[in-house]
């Protein structure tokens, strides 16, 4: 079987077929991603009759699933914002402050193991360090007579969630703006020193108007991350924080919601954020490429 | 002004570092203080002895192991396909392959319990009884859950190993001597796509072993469930667990960074969890 002989009619004939080579992959795609997800947008348009309705998305509106949405949007935008601005600033000084290489090596491989440290043993590290009979905790009460649960703090909480998921996603961030800070041609400093430019003027007028879509990209990735993030969640809290995973979870161990068709308006809640930040995130990479690599 | 850069520099390297580290540090000290007043490794000694934990590292492992066989199997046929005959479907493919990303795993899951609780029909047909009913049948739905997981990572893979070789001339001059798809297929490309096959494979057991979402719904024996039940009545086990995972994925990231050195490293990176 010839790849292409352009021309004789048999093999025009054969090309029209071609794309039954990729038949396996789209009835695997078909039966594990499309029709799940297909499942839940058909479900949250029926009440328990089975009738079509479109009470279930009204519901949404109820106060304990809206502040479940607002605790998660803000968790993975706090998250995104802080793990983006100390990620740039840790990605700006592993390449651009001159630091020597094997601190760059290490940093970035660190990084890329910390991105992927997340769930269970993440969890757990952060109750042993912060929990209430962590280690830092425990030792800033006995040594310096300082109890941080007293002043407020509560790991099992927003705070205490967000410092946790920012282990993740502040390495994230490092791991791609890394490459993006390397894009930086040398010529246009060297331009700007000769026009007379200071370093703050270079960074403030050319180098982060450059670098801006990608950074606001990977921050629209990194709110993604923490929005969809639901083990972490569950073994820091053991499902006491009303995120919209842990709701999404506890509704499917029993009808907590007591309407299945709203459970499936809340998961797809979920897809149209994470559709929209995803699209978001591509448009902002397609304006970035324009200037780096 | 050079001294001040490098002042800075090394300020958030250094901060970095603390924040890094104190989790894992105070972890580590915690695991060996089981026996009071001394260290040891009496709590490691605890976790290995419990024969649930070789059985869910044994499940996880080999779930892991399915799943990269099964993705190999599916995406590197498909990407193949893709660069050499078919360039025009390259947006639908790779829409789907992005898909996971919107998907969580959490409503994945939702979404498989939903239609797979009940037997697979195709209008009066019955193809299938309720897969989650057997122990195979949720076997079978885990792994190509962790399959839909590890999609994004592994066919990105796949298709960069591809650009980066001449698969149209590999191609015809394996057909010239007389190969067929399979031979093609497993004598001519695989080999060539080694390197990054092996990055994706390591990322998908990174992401498949101690993975919580899905074994938990699906109600598997894994890892993932195992350390968390453990954490509910233990002190000691569950932090010698955690190190022993970040171990583990440091290797894997390692032997990544081993496989793939020179090749332009970037971002290997999984999903929420």
């Amino acid at each position: 079987m010839a790849v292409s002989t352009a021309g004789s009619p048999s093999v025009s004939r054969r090309l029209s077929l071609a794309w039954l080579g990729l038949l396996p992959f789209f009835l695997f795609a078909f039966a594990f991603l499309i029709a799940p997800a297909a499942s839940l947008l058909i479900g949250s348009f029926r009440d328990s009759q089975g009738a079509l309705t479109f009470q279930n998305f009204l519901d949404l509106s109820t106060p304990s699933i809206r502040n479940a949405y607002w605790l998660s949007i803000r968790v993975s935008a706090v998250t995104a914002v802080v793990g983006g601005v100390f990620g740039f600033l840790l990605a700006y000084a592993v390449t651009q402050a001159g630091l020597p290489v094997w601190v760059r090596t290490g940093l970035i491989t660190f990084c890329g193991v910390a991105s992927n440290f997340a769930g269970v043993p993440l969890a757990f590290a952060f109750i042993r360090v912060l929990g209430r009979a962590g280690v830092i905790s425990q030792m800033l009460k006995n040594d310096a007579g300082v109890d941080i649960y007293q002043l407020g703090f509560n790991l099992y909480s927003f705070e205490g969630l967000s410092l946790t998921y920012l282990y993740f996603q502040f390495p994230l961030m490092v791991l791609i703006m890394a490459p993006a800070l390397d894009g930086l041609k040398r010529e246009w400093r060297e331009a700007s020193a000769n026009l007379g430019a200071t370093s703050l003027q270079y960074w403030r007028l050319i180098a982060l108007p450059i670098l801006m879509p990608s950074i606001l990209g990977t921050m629209i990735l990194l709110f993604g991350n923490a929005f969809g993030a639901y083990a972490t969640a569950f073994a820091l809290t053991g499902g006491s924080l009303n995120l919209v995973t842990i709701q999404i979870g506890a509704q499917m161990r029993g009808d907590v919601l007591h309407n299945p068709g709203l459970g499936y308006a809340l998961a797809l809640g979920m897809v149209v954020i994470m559709g929209v930040a995803l699209g978001l995130y591509i448009w902002l990479q397609r304006i970035s490429e324009r200037w780096l690599r | 002004m050079k001294k001040r850069t490098n002042f800075w520099g090394w300020f958030w390297v250094l901060l970095a570092m603390v924040y890094f580290l104190v989790p894992l540090v105070g972890t580590l000290e915690f695991s060996l203080e089981m026996l009071r007043g001394i260290r040891s490794f009496a709590a490691y000694q605890a976790v290995f002895d419990d024969p649930q934990f070789a059985e869910t590292f044994l499940f996880s492992n080999q779930m892991a192991l399915l799943t990269i066989i099964a993705s190999l199997a599916l995406f590197v046929p498909t990407a193949y396909w893709v660069h050499l005959r078919v360039p025009r479907w390259r947006p639908v493919v790779e829409f789907i392959t992005l898909m996971p990303f919107v998907i969580p795993a959490i409503v994945l899951v939702f979404g498989m319990i939903k239609i797979y609780k009940n037997p697979v029909v195709i209008g009066p047909v019955m193809l299938l009884q309720a897969p989650t009913n057997s122990v195979l049948g949720t076997n079978a739905l885990l792994v190509a859950g962790y399959v839909v997981l590890a999609m994004p990572y592994m066919y990105r893979a796949v298709d960069t190993g591809l650009r980066a070789m001449d698969v149209r001339t590999l191609t015809e001059a394996a057909q010239s001597l007389g190969a067929g798809w399979f031979t093609i297929i497993v004598r001519v490309i695989l080999p060539n796509l080694r390197a990054a096959l092996l990055s994706g494979a390591l990322l998908t057991f990174a992401i498949v072993v101690g993975e919580l979402t899905l074994a938990n719904f699906l109600d598997r024996p894994a890892f993932g469930p195992y350390l968390w039940l453990l954490g509910q009545h233990r002190a000691y086990e569950p932090a010698a667990l955690s190190i022993i995972s970040f171990g583990l994925t440091w290797a894997a990231l390692g032997m990544i960074y081993l496989v793939s050195r020179g090749r332009g490293g970037q971002a290997q990176v999984a999903g929420a969890r």
